[in-house]
This record gives C-alpha cells, structure tokens and sequence, in this order.
C-alpha cells in the first residue's frame, strides 16, 4: 500500500507533469479508468439509495463483499466472482426477509443487521481458515487500489453499465415507487419488485466499488456524494448529475492523495467526500439564514429536517408528471 | 473438551460472555424496537476507528474505545430531532469516521512495527474472547453490569417514549433527555462488545437476539427479558461450539449461532398475522 517506498514520488504544483509522473505507471491509469467507473456507477445508484433510505442496506450489501472475497482467495476461484456472488445473493436474502411493509421498519432492520454480522463473521472464518495471506483482511477491507489490471477493468465497466442501463429503463417508475410506494401501487407499478430489483443493483454497485475501496469505505462513494448534492439543490436531474461529479471528484483527488502520501485510499476519498458534505451543509445553512434574513419567512418552514425533506417533495412533482 | 471447559481462557471468556451478552440483548432490543440499528452499526465501526486512534497514539484501548462510542452517540444525537439521528447523517458521519480508522491502523503498523503489531486491528475488528485476562474479565463484567442497570432502570420509560413518542413528551416523559441517555448506553454497550466479538459482529448481537424475541412474542418486557435471555444463549452456544471445534474462531461460532436462532424464528413462525394483512390491504388499495 506504500507507494512511498516504491518510487517516492514527490507533489509539485505543476499538475500536467504530475499527470505524466503518475500515468506513466499501467496500475496508476488502470486506477483512475475503475475509479470512473465505480464513481459513476455509486453515485447514481447512492442517489436513489439515499432518496429511499436503504442506507443500512446499501452498507450491508458492501459489507457482504468481504466474505465473498475471502472465500475466493480460500477456494482459490476469480475474486471478482466472489464480490457479484455474495452481494447479490445478500441483496436477495434481505429483500426476501426483509417484508417493507408499513410500520416493519423495526424487523426489515433486525434482518439487515443480522445479515450484515453474519457475512461479516464469515469472511473472518474464511480468513482464519486460509493462512496464507500475510496482510490479513485489512487489504480486502480498507482496499487498495494497486494490481487492478486491465482485464478487471473492463468487468467493472461493462457490469457497470449493465446497473446503469438497468437503472435507466426502471428509473421512472422506481422513482414514483420510492416517493410514494402505496399510490404507485394503486396505479399498479409492481412495487415490491421494484425494490427487490433496486437491492440486486445496488449489490452489483457495491461489488463493484468494494474492489478499489475495500468492503468498509464502499459506502462513503454511495452515500456521501448523494447527501452532498440532496444539500446544494432541489431538482432530481441536477442533484444527481451534481452527485455524479461529486463521486468523481471525490475519487480522482483520493487518488492522487493516495499516491503521493503512504496513507491509505479510503482515508482520502472518506475525508474529502466529508468535506464536501460539510461545506454544503453550511452553504444550505448560510443560505437559508441569508434567504429568512431578507425575505422574511416566505414560507420554507423545513429548517430542522437537515435539508432532505427538500428532495422527495419536489420529486414527487417529478414522478407524478 | 472438559480440558477447555476447565481452562482459566475460557472461563474469563464464559464470564465476560455472558455479562456482555445480557446488556447488548437488552439494548439491542430497544434499539431495534426504536429502528435505530444503523445508528448501532455505526457505533460499532466508531469503536474501531477509536481503538486503533488511542493504539497509534500509545493510550490504552480501552480509552479510545469508550471515548469515541459515547462521543460519537452523543454527536449524532445533537444531529438528530428530539435525539434521535437520521439515517443519512448517520452514514456521511461514519462512513468518514471509518476513513480514520484506516488513516489511524496504517499509522499504527508503520509507526510501530515490529512486535506483531499486524494482529491489532484484526483483534479489534474481529474479537478475541479467548484473550481477555482476568482483571480485564473483572472489568468488562462491571461495566456490562451497569450498562444492564442502567437499561432496566430507564426501560419503562423508554418504552413509552419508544411505542408513542408524542404521547410520552405530552405525560411529561424527557422524550429527548431519554434519546440521548441510551444513545450513551449503546455507545457503552459496542465499546464493551468490541472486546468480545470485535467492531465488525457486535452488531449481530445486537440485531438478532432482538429481532428473534421481537418475532416470537409482541408483549414488550417478555420480549425484553426473551431477548437478554436467547442472546445469553447464543454466547454459550457459540463459546462451546468453538471450544469443541478448535478450527473455528469463537467470533465466527457466536454470530452463527445467533443467526441461526433468528433464521429458525421465520420457520416456527413464517409471517406473523398482523403484518401480511396490512400489506395485502397496502398493495390492494
């Protein structure tokens, strides 16, 4: 994970011969190309994760990577087999206990969280039965963004744009699904299948990104550029493009710290996205302080709900077009 | 096998087992019961990042551990409406403080490497119950013992101001004084658990003996006491299951155990009455 040792590059202002310094090395354009992908990919399924609050969930379903993962290098088969395999048979365990109804929040959450620790003690069983692996677990939790070959690479696209042609096809109706699940049933769109569908794409996602960013910090690719873009703006299409480019951001700048510093990427990506979070969250504040200051109450009562009462009820109008 | 039951590990292990056992049964219930198990989930991964920051830093971990848990309760607290914190926050909130962790355990083995200090943020993501020391034993079994006190002393209340929040705030019930006191005891709780099955499993045992007892009777202090109750369960269960088959790490044993006894409640009882009728009624209208 230390670069540090290896070349001991050294950060200079002038960014085009860091570019050069830096893709001058396969590994390092092959980390940039999958971090394009697995940034896109987390920040539109993250958006509609967040705007569903399948939060714990989405976490979940990355947690499930780490076993998928550790049985890969114990039975020895494809690791990328691994991630898709556990995430999507996880995504399916938890939309198939986990009955979304009305008031059943407490038991869909009992499940995920069972799921969640059991995987996890799985990919622990998995690693302490194989002792080979020097490193331990920490490389398959905290990620590594070093060794992605070209062939990886091009799973990771074409799977990612598998999720993202999926997403556009049911992504009006799992709009309206979300928003408001009993109308959108009463107009008869297939809600409950509509979720199922929704937690296997997020398994993919999550397969996806936990291959660079390790099973642990997937999650903050998901859910902080989606949070991050719910902050700054009202209107679906333009916070999730804003959340894209967040996710992009996010991930080549954790790269490029990465690279110069011998601290792990995840660190970078999490702090920077965090970042990010924060300022937004002060601008919507400052904002909203400045807009009641002049206006005088004109009628943006939902000061205290942290800004994401903003997103479904201007989406609602969306879906219901 | 009786050779491992008589060792002095395992008894420091049965013992602290269980005391840590019984209080996450008892505050996993609530919390599943107030459907704030992320907020457990992120605990638990704060008490990671905690372990290893008092770890580079040369503290003790224990110090890191409860230091952060109850700070980080606290903080999403004060995020939250009337203490108690929303999901997204919570997950921007944690998944940075994890970020640390990782900046935090790549210090700590470059800083310090050497003595096998590889190992440390293994233990602390994964337990090692069969390492606890005496006085360590001594502790955890006063501190799980208060954290359970504490719990019953507060549960009534609790339990009104869970089922019915606006009602328990009009009769007078510190609704918001309440959120933040068991945000403090789940704090304590994952600080506590972590040194048994380690950051990363604590959650089962918080979620499954819960969601088992919550599955297998709707009456809330039977479903309290049953949750204490099977969580002990499972910790024996698991503790024995992994003396008998050396192979298997007791973490691993323990969580499997508790996820087994929560798969077999979907068997005894597929769908309880209440729920597929209200969901026929929701897919109907």
């Amino acid at each position: 994970m230390q670069l540090a040792d290896v070349a001991s590059p050294v950060f200079s202002w002038n960014l085009v011969a860091d570019f050069q310094d830096m893709w001058s090395y396969a590994f390092m354009v092959n980390a940039f190309r999958a971090g394009l992908v697995v940034s896109v990919v987390c920040a539109v399924v993250g958006w509609f994760m967040v705007l569903r609050r399948q939060t714990f969930a989405g976490h979940t379903l990355s947690v499930a990577a780490f076993p998928g993962a550790s049985l890969a290098v114990l039975a020895g088969f494809s690791t990328s087999l691994g991630y898709f395999g556990f995430c999507i048979a996880a995504a399916l365990v938890i939309a198939a206990l986990g009955r979304k109804g009305q008031g059943s929040g407490a038991e869909e959450s009992a499940v995920t969280g069972t799921v969640q620790a059991f995987a996890l003690a799985c990919g622990f069983l998995f690693i302490s039965l194989y002792k080979g692996l020097l490193e331990g677990p920490t490389a398959l939790l905290f990620g590594s963004f070093l060794g992605i070959t070209t062939s990886q690479v091009t799973v990771l696209a074409v799977v990612g744009a598998v999720v993202l042609a999926v997403l556009a096809v049911i992504g009006r109706p799992l709009l309206f699904a979300s928003v408001d699940p009993q109308v959108a049933a009463g107009r008869g769109v297939p809600v409950r299948l509509l979720g199922t569908l929704f937690l296997v794409l997020l398994g993919a996602a999550t397969a996806e990104a936990s291959q660079i960013t390790g099973t642990l910090l997937v999650f903050a690719l998901m859910v902080i550029p989606a949070a991050t873009a719910g902050q700054l703006t009202a209107r679906p299409g333009l916070s999730l493009l804003l959340s894209v480019l967040l996710g992009l951001g996010v991930c080549w700048a954790g790269l490029i710290a990465a690279y110069y510093q011998p601290y792990p990427l995840g660190f970078f990506v999490t702090t920077f996205a965090f970042a990010g979070y924060v300022l937004a969250l002060l601008l919507r504040l400052g904002r909203e302080a400045w807009g009641r200051a002049h206006e005088g109450g004109q009628g943006r009562g939902h000061g205290g709900h942290g800004g994401h009462g903003h997103g479904p009820a201007a989406l609602g109008a969306g879906g219901a077009a | 096998m009786t050779s491992v039951l008589s060792q002095a590990f395992f008894q420091h292990a049965l013992l602290a087992g269980t005391f840590i056992a019984l209080a996450c049964g008892l505050v996993g219930y609530f919390l599943v019961l107030r459907a704030q198990l992320f907020t457990g989930d992120a605990l638990s991964h704060v008490a990671f990042t905690g372990a290893m920051a008092a770890l580079a830093g040369g503290y003790d971990l224990r110090l890191g551990l409860f230091a952060a848990t109850i700070g980080v309760g606290l903080l999403l607290g004060g995020l939250g409406r009337r203490g108690r914190p929303d999901d997204v926050v919570i997950g921007n909130v944690f998944a940075w403080i994890l970020g640390l962790g990782a900046f935090f355990l790549t210090v700590y083995t470059t800083s310090r490497s050497g003595s096998g200090n590889g190992g440390a943020g293994t233990s602390v993501l994964f337990g090692s119950i069969f390492g606890l020391s005496s006085s360590q034993t001594t502790l955890a079994v006063v501190i799980a013992g208060a954290i359970c006190l504490l719990t019953l002393l507060i549960g009534r209340p609790l339990l009104f101001a869970t089922v019915d929040e606006a009602v328990a705030a009009a009769r007078g019930v510190p609704v918001r004084l309440l959120g933040f006191g068991f945000l403090v005891l789940v704090g304590a709780c994952a600080a506590e658990a972590t040194q048994a099955v380690g950051s990363l499993l604590l959650l089962g045992l918080l979620a499954a003996p819960a969601g088992a007892a919550i599955r297998l009777t709707d009456r809330p202090f039977h479903a309290l006491a049953l949750s204490a109750g099977l969580a002990v369960g499972e910790m024996w269960g698991g503790l024995l299951l992994s003396a008998e088959l050396p192979k298997l790490p007791p973490s691993f044993t323990i969580m499997a155990t508790a996820s087994a006894v929560y798969a077999a409640t979907f068997l005894v009882k597929p769908g309880r009455g209440r729920r597929p009728a209200t969901r026929r009624v929701g897919a109907a209208a």
